[in-house]
């Protein structure tokens, strides 16, 4: 086991992991924040998507025991009681979630790319999200939603 | 007479927000996976590595003995000798002495960790002496196949005749087609958290489909009364058809009561490949006939679904791709022989529009070849064609309360095209697209040269809600009461919200037909009776349908208790004093049982769609990329345009991705590619600008007359990604997923078996 000390959504937490535990499982079964997910585990499909150090991640790649002194930022970091962040009311009003599993990981990726890019343009938007699956949406909404969200944040 | 006194947002036909997306957005929803109880055990399976074997011995000493291992359970410690399944119940709950797929469950363990219910996995020692696999449907099917289950190797057989079977015509087509194995993907994991209960039951939170279809499964296996065993929805991350089937439910269950704790279980990636049901692969064998002006004389076909080593959802499979082979059109003679038959491949079940996506597929690739043959316009042939109300499908059932698929095609075809024009280099001046946006993306394969585009259509159809004299039935309670700030409404149904949006339809139509705009939406659990499936695009009709009705029961006893105290009907706070509460049980008009030929009413009713595709095709590297796709679907009613969107954008993904990325790769029964790495599902870069034109003719049976929405945008879109394809490059890509050696090569798939269109495929010879 090992004694990690992280600063997860602006709060020191420490806690004792396994040399092989991703972040991704700390954050959801020790640290009691579910709200990052776990589709593939692999990689594969952003459904994990965290900040690191402000740097967009897979949760499930990064080793806890490596991420010790780190900051980390969860889709719980998000908006505040009672108002959500703009990116999290834009996916509301675009109808950019359906069984929503998919839309945490992609709303921390959407985040992380308006700070960014304030403005991007439709084909910035497919790069920079082409890491987050989405299995029901066909991600019209969800495109929708990051440019609505950018209107809401930079173009007033 | 209104009860409100100022227009209720949020009702019938406006986008209104859903319930569950706030928390969803701030990742507060509840899913399965994320269930936890203070002192829970971790459940885990162990699964066959082989297709086909007998297992010998079964050696759990070492597992036991690893820390924190609580319960190892295999067959022979099971409390009952029933079977499970979805149609038949013909699926062990843990092998019995013979594994049937490479994945088949053998032994299941319950762990403090996590960690250890793995290490004992790996820990318990199998003895099986391997057998053959039987992978080809054909081949099983034969009359000298070994038996895989008592009774033989076919799960259902339809043979629909209509009309001259034999009838002859002036211009012949022939095709063999095949579909591959398609897998559901819904990115939340099978997950359950079973917990043991003071009277020896068990209460199973669960994210599925059907929570009372489970139950009868589920209760039996466990040898407890239905009584003993609650369910209740957990937050579900997509189903698509894979959580009609039991797959961890008895399991969990079984580990609590064995442990008197409670347990959870979660698949991850790889382990969900193994552990639920994919779409039936097929093999298609056509043939139509015409006359010189284009008009459909018959069609023939024999259609073999590999249903895999257990049955599930086959015989509905079967049925269906019977009933819509011969597609939306007129045909006035036809022989249709559909067949499901075991194999030792992974079980084949139930997949957003299931049977008649592996019978679309053929079928509109047949019109474009006729097409060709006639030298007609493929629009204009299938238009010719195209069946309206009153037209007989070749079960003989007329179509009724729908759009005339014609007008479907027309204004899909009038839908504007992709504003930009292949990119050329060649063409000075002419600033060329950002590779990106070419096929083979961030490859950067191509920068225009070699590229090809094509545009194709297709046009489909199926039943909406259960067929075939099932009971199809849902309940609904609607409450209305006062609170302290207001008038609310309740409403509690077992339908299982998988993502599609039936919260929202619930709460649009309690808004509409009681005008009240606070409406609460209860947790679906198993003390109301049963909503059916989220499936067979029923929801909407069924649920919705039911909570309209207890709606106007409700209206109706406020009406009374107004009459009675001299109140008029907007005086609601006074009314309410005590809370008016009605339950409905609500079907729709009974269907036909299947009879020899399959001429019958089996359905209720049908749902068309048109799709037009075009794409750019690489012919160098054989790569696709799909520029746009746009469709025409009758809705009958939008009771949400932005969520009917939602489902038709959304089905598309899913129908380009069987069109050019999605196979479950399979050798001799093996699954090669159990992840998200090797299994390849459309990205955002994959998918294109889809343009959807909402057709609203109502259905006069459906709750304001609004059809099921979910599975058209996945039936023919597929088959216009594939003639947008054939018409870029000339190739027959009579297979999907059409991969790039088709393309480059030409490849061809062969069955290797000759099969006369409309025969018993039993009687296949090796070609
Ligand atoms: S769960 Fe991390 S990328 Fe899929
Ligand atoms: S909303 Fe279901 S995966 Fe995206």
């Amino acid at each position: 086991m090992n004694d990690v000390r992280l600063r997860v959504n602006g709060v020191a937490r420490q806690t004792a992991v396994p040399d092989h535990e991703s972040l991704l499982t700390t954050l959801r079964e020790r640290l009691g924040l579910p709200g990052s997910k776990n589709a593939c585990e692999q990689g594969e499909c952003g459904s994990c998507s965290v900040l690191m150090d402000s740097e967009l991640v897979c949760s499930c790649l990064v080793l806890t025991a490596g991420a010790d002194g780190r900051a980390i930022e969860t889709v719980e970091s998000l908006g505040a009681d009672g108002v959500l962040h703009p990116v999290q009311q834009a996916f509301v009003d675009a109808g950019a979630v359906q069984c929503g599993f998919c839309t945490p990981g992609l709303i921390v990726a959407a985040y992380a790319l308006l700070r960014e890019n304030p403005e991007p343009s439709d084909l910035e938007v497919r790069e920079a999200l082409s890491g987050n699956l989405c299995r029901c949406t066909g991600y019209g909404t969800i495109l929708a939603a990051v440019q609505r969200a950018s209107r809401a944040m930079y173009r007033r | 007479m209104t009860l409100a006194r100022t227009r209720v947002r949020g009702g019938v036909g406006e986008s209104a927000p859903r319930p569950d997306g706030v928390p969803k957005v701030r990742g507060e929803f509840p899913y399965a996976s994320d269930l936890y109880l203070e002192g829970m055990l971790f459940g885990h399976t162990l699964r066959s590595p082989h297709p086909h074997a007998l297992i010998r011995a079964v050696d759990v000493t070492a597992a036991r003995e690893i820390s924190g291992v609580r319960v190892i359970l295999t067959e022979r410690d099971l409390p009952t000798r029933e079977r499970f399944g979805l149609m038949k119940r013909d699926q062990p709950v843990l092998a019995e002495g013979r594994v049937r797929y490479a994945g088949e469950a053998i032994a299941i363990i319950a762990a403090d960790e996590a960690d250890q219910a793995r290490a004992a996995a790996k820990a318990i020692v199998v003895e099986y002496e391997i057998l053959p696999p039987m992978s080809d449907p054909i081949a099983a099917l034969g009359p000298d196949a070994p038996a895989l289950h008592e009774g033989g190797n076919v799960i259902d057989d339809v043979l629909v005749v209509h009309g001259d079977p034999d009838a002859q015509a002036e211009v012949v087509v022939q095709g063999e087609y095949e579909v591959a194995m398609q897998d559901q993907a819904a990115l939340g994991p099978e997950a359950g958290l079973a917990i043991p209960t003071a009277d020896g039951g068990v209460t199973l939170h669960i994210a599925t489909q059907w929570l009372h279809e489970d139950l009868g499964q589920i209760a039996p296996a466990l040898g407890l009364p239905n009584e003993q065993v609650r369910l209740v929805l957990a937050g579900v991350g997509g189903a698509f058809g894979a959580r009609e089937d039991v797959t961890l439910q008895i399991h969990a269950c079984l580990l609590a009561l064995a442990t008197k704790r409670p347990v959870r279980m979660s698949y991850g990636r790889e382990e969900s490949f193994y552990g639920h049901v994919h779409r039936h692969p097929a093999r298609l064998f056509y043939e139509h006939g015409a006359r010189r002006d284009g008009t459909l004389v018959y069609v023939r076909a024999t259609i073999v679904l590999d249903g895999g080593a257990y049955a599930s959802s086959t015989s509905a499979v079967v049925a269906n791709a019977g009933c819509f082979a011969a597609g939306p059109y007129r045909v006035p003679n036809a022989r249709v022989r559909s067949v499901g038959a075991y194999t030792t491949n992974p079980p084949a079940g139930a997949m957003r529009g299931f049977g008649a996506v592996q019978a679309c597929f053929a079928y509109e690739a047949q019109m474009d070849k006729l097409a060709a043959a006639l030298d007609m316009d493929p629009v204009v042939l299938r238009a010719r064609n195209a069946v309206e109300d009153g037209d007989r499908i070749i079960t003989s059932q007329p179509v009724e309360g729908s759009e005339p698929v014609a007008n479907l095609l027309r204004r899909c075809a009038a839908l504007p095209m992709p504003a930009d024009e292949v990119a050329h280099p060649l063409r000075a001046g002419r600033p060329s697209r950002d590779p990106l946006l070419l096929p083979g993306g961030a490859g950067n394969l191509t920068h225009g040269e070699g590229i090809r585009r094509g545009t194709g259509f297709a046009a489909g159809f199926k039943n909406v809600c259960y067929s075939h004299g099932f009971d199809d039935v849902s309940h609904a309670r609607v409450r209305l009461e006062r609170t302290d700030s207001g008038i609310r409404a309740r409403v509690h149904t077992a339908a299982a919200e998988v993502g599609q949006g039936i919260v929202t339809v619930c709460q649009q139509i309690v808004r509409t037909a009681l005008e009240v705009e606070e409406v609460i939406v209860e947790t679906p659990d198993t003390t109301i009776g049963s909503a059916g499936s989220s499936s067979a695009s029923r929801q909407t009709w069924m649920t919705g349908g039911a909570v309209l009705a207890a709606c106007r029961e409700v209206r109706a006893a406020l009406e009374e208790r107004a009459l009675a105290r001299g109140r008029a009907m907007d005086e609601l706070a006074a009314l309410l004093d005590e809370p008016i509460e009605r339950s409905v049980a609500w079907r729709h008009r009974p269907t036909e049982k299947r009879d020899g030929h399959t001429q019958n009413h089996g359905h209720v009713a049908f749902l068309f769609a048109a799709h037009r595709a075009t794409v750019d095709v690489d012919l160098g590297t054989g790569l696709v990329k799909v520029v746009q796709v746009a469709t025409s679907q009758d809705v009958g009613k939008a009771i949400n345009p932005q969520a009917v969107v939602g489902q038709l954008e959304g089905g598309i993904a899913q129908g380009l991705g069987l069109a050019v990325m999605e196979e479950v790769l399979l050798r001799d029964g093996q699954v090669r590619n159990a992840s998200f790495t090797d299994y390849l599902l459309p990205t955002i870069l994959d998918m294109p600008p889809v343009v959807c034109d909402l057709v609203e003719h109502p259905h006069p049976d459906a709750p304001y007359g609004a059809k099921g929405v979910g599975e058209p945008p996945t039936i023919s879109s597929t088959p216009a990604i594939v003639a947008a394809i054939r018409a870029a490059t000339g190739r027959e890509l009579n297979r999907v997923p059409v991969r790039p050696d088709d393309i480059v090569f030409g490849t061809v798939a062969r069955s290797g078996w000759r099969i006369v269109p409309g025969s018993d495929p039993a009687m296949a010879a090796r070609a």
